[in-house]
């Protein structure tokens, strides 16, 4: 059954194919991509379902693991897996109901539905990455793929503020190469289980060094605080559902390969004061500037950064419950941020702008709309019983434990940060929803398929704190994992260091520096 | 099994320059430019990869040359793939450029217009007020009529006057 696993990066990939075939017509296209992504969402559930019995790893094209590819699906990767994709899911239908209510201002649908389910597959495919170039591979995709949708139809303002994103993204590309250059050539290997047990042998300082380059360059991917600039001003011109999807996936998508990566290769935790300086840095300022903002996208944006913080704390914590509470915020983070923006889109097409100067009288004219924003966005805030209380008193309760000066400092600024949270959010309900407009809002409607989704994702993070019992258990159990190593490392190289698999010539001389067949890397990623 | 790991100076030095003036590229202004840099960074880092695969031996193909006397293909392999990544983002961003020149008659990279905007309210204090004297131009006109640094061409863009406090002090060469 270990076929699965490549599912996820697969089925979009060829669906993207499909999709692009099918571009005179939208209406297929739109049939082919829905069916495609739900069923990687069926494969991404039976995976977090299986991976109960340990991880599960495929060796690709049969080349034995050190050697060639590794996927490997563990419990965080599953748990991603299957939340991205709900997401995912829910944004694509979101956006064909917007295409088919307003004939796509000109823009290229065409174009939107391939490279939509290449950005799935890039995602997907940095979850299953097994080995550092995989990974590598797996954020080129998505990035390729987020390029073409944040610069989506070509506009001016996109134009001006897609350059800023892409040439970032590229900058944090290539930091993330040369850390990879770096790393082979202190060790000879990519493949992570390999590197968990090669790395500690190496020279500390060196060791360091390599921490810091793959920390700088997932940081900027994450937006975490003095690398986050890029973001506020790239996200919002994007069009609502891809806003929405990029806000979501892709900046989570860096902490999950830190977390990866921090907890998997360096297990002494030399950064880990490091870590909860700057997530108290990224929750402090990231809050501040929301509360300077007065669109609603971008205040959006500036919570997005800010809640990052909340992540890297959990992961400079680094004790069992605090990277749970970390997993466990994540998945809400993702559900509830992207649902918010989601809701933001709706209310751009109800009052014909974003700018909270503009907006007014929506809680009377839009009573549904109202409600949909409120859920998420106290559960943004931390309020009581949803998720984002849950998951920010995982993290205070973790912290307490840990019970360092600089922890109780982390509890006050998350603190501090979640009232901001509250300000900035109930500025936005009272400006947009309570206040009277100061110039009546277009008569308009917003077509019932775009709520239909948005309304899913809040049910979903509803759900989310109803189930948060058993979820805490499995993020529990993922972080006794990965703080444990051990699982990983066995099942990707099982008996003598060598994966399932053949490779015979090679397999006495498993060392570096013999011949490891070019046919093995990733030649055939697809893009 | 003791191998040579010694990297040549030669493509050392030839790293650092590739990447030097990269990054020097990267930080223009102008996006050409900055496209530039980012070949110029990414070919550097290419041959970095290649320096990381240990000095060159005879071509890995069994019966070719003896195990211990073969280059290690891995760094080429993962190099190959770098430089299609490489060469298709730089085909993109020349898209972009290109497309910033025809709808703006530019290529500049500039600065987060709405901060400014913010800024500039909250100098006058009216950030949490309904009534502002808003002029009415959205972002996009704004970034029209913005230049950070590099020269005006044409008039067209110029509108000068029009939000003359979205002139920033250090932005000498944009003053009318």
């Amino acid at each position: 059954m270990t076929w699965l696993v490549a599912l996820p990066v697969v089925l979009p990939l060829i669906g993207a194919g499909a999709a692009l075939a099918l571009a005179r017509y939208p209406r297929v296209q739109g049939v082919v991509s829905v069916s495609v992504l739900s069923v990687v969402l069926v494969v991404s559930v039976a995976l977090l379902v299986r991976v109960n019995a340990g991880p599960m790893v495929l060796d690709v094209g049969g080349w034995a693991a050190p050697v060639g590819i590794t996927l490997v699906v563990d419990r965080l990767a599953a748990l991603m897996l299957v939340v991205s994709v709900t997401v995912t899911l829910a944004v694509l239908v979101y956006s064909l109901a917007q295409g088919v209510a307003d004939g796509d201002e000109g823009a290229p649908l065409a174009v939107y539905h391939p490279t939509f389910l290449v950005l799935s597959a890039g995602v997907s495919n940095t979850f299953v990455a097994g080995d550092l170039f995989n990974l590598y591979v797996g954020f080129e995709i998505l990035l390729a793929a987020s390029f073409v949708l944040i610069t989506l139809g070509g506009t001016r303002d996109r134009i001006r503020s897609g350059t800023i994103y892409v040439v970032v993204s590229l900058v944090s590309s290539v930091v993330f190469l040369v850390g990879i250059a770096l790393i082979y050539a202190a060790t000879g290997t990519v493949n992570l289980a390999q590197l968990a047990m090669r790395l500690p042998e190496i020279d500390p300082g060196m060791q360091l060094v390599l921490q810091l380059m793959l920390l700088v360059a997932f940081g900027i991917k994450a937006a975490v605080f003095p690398l986050s600039a890029w973001l506020p001003d790239s996200y919002p011109t994007a069009p609502a559902p891809v806003t929405a999807v990029f806000a979501g996936l892709l900046t989570k998508v860096g902490v999950y390969a830190i977390i990866r990566t921090q907890v998997l290769l360096f297990p002494d935790g030399r950064l880990d004061d490091l870590l909860k300086v700057v997530a108290l840095a990224t929750m402090v300022i990231g809050i501040l500037g929301a509360v300077a903002q007065e669109d609603i996208k971008r205040l959006l944006s500036f919570t997005l950064v800010s809640h990052i913080g909340f992540m890297i704390w959990g992961i400079g914590t680094a004790s069992e419950a605090g990277l749970s509470a970390a997993i466990f915020y994540v998945s809400h983070h993702i559900t509830v941020q992207t649902a918010l923006f989601l809701v933001a889109g709706l209310i751009e097409r109800r009052g014909g702008t974003t700018s909270l100067v503009r907006l007014g009288s929506l809680a009377r004219l839009a009573p549904l709309l109202a409600v949909l924003f409120f859920v998420p966005a106290m559960n943004l805030a931390g309020i009581p019983p949803m998720s984002g209380f849950l998951g920010k008193a995982g993290l205070i309760e973790a912290a307490a434990q840990d019970g360092s000066g600089l922890s109780y400092t982390l509890i006050a600024g998350g603190l501090v940060t979640s009232l901001l949270t509250l300000y900035a959010i109930v500025k936005t309900w009272n400006m947009a929803f309570w206040q009277e407009a100061p110039e009546p809002l277009p008569e308009t409607t917003t077509p019932r398929g775009m709520i239909g989704p948005a309304a899913g994702l809040v049910v979903f993070s509803l759900l989310l704190a109803a189930l948060a019992g058993p979820l805490y258990d499995y993020t529990d159990r993922a972080a006794r994992d990965l703080r444990a190593r051990v699982p990983y490392i066995v099942s990707v190289l099982p008996e003598g260091g060598r994966g399932t698999g053949q490779s015979p010539e090679v397999t006495e001389e498993g060392e570096r520096g013999t011949p490891e067949g070019t046919g093995g890397t990733d030649g055939g990623e697809g893009r | 099994m003791n191998i040579d790991m010694a990297p040549s100076l030669t493509l050392v030095v030839l790293v650092a320059v590739l990447v030097a003036t990269g990054v020097y590229l990267l930080l223009e202004r102008s996006l050409s430019r900055v496209i530039i840099g980012i070949a110029l960074i990414g070919n550097g880092v290419n041959v970095l990869m290649l320096v990381a695969g240990g000095s060159a031996g005879g071509p890995p193909i069994l019966g070719e040359s003896a195990p211990e006397d073969m280059s290690d293909p891995l760094p080429q392999a993962m190099v190959l793939t770098a430089i299609v990544i490489t060469l298709g983002m730089t085909a993109f961003l020349l898209a972009m450029a290109y497309r910033s020149w025809q709808l703006n008659g530019h290529d500049e990279v500039q600065d987060d217009l709405e901060d400014r905007r913010i800024a500039r309210r909250a100098a006058r204090d009216e950030l949490s007020e309904r009534v502002t004297d808003d002029s009415g131009a959205t972002l996009a006109e704004d970034a029209a009529s913005t230049r950070d640094e590099t020269a005006r061409g044409e008039d067209q863009h110029a509108r000068a006057g029009h939000h003359p406090a979205a002139i920033g002090a250090d932005d000498e060469e944009a003053k009318p």
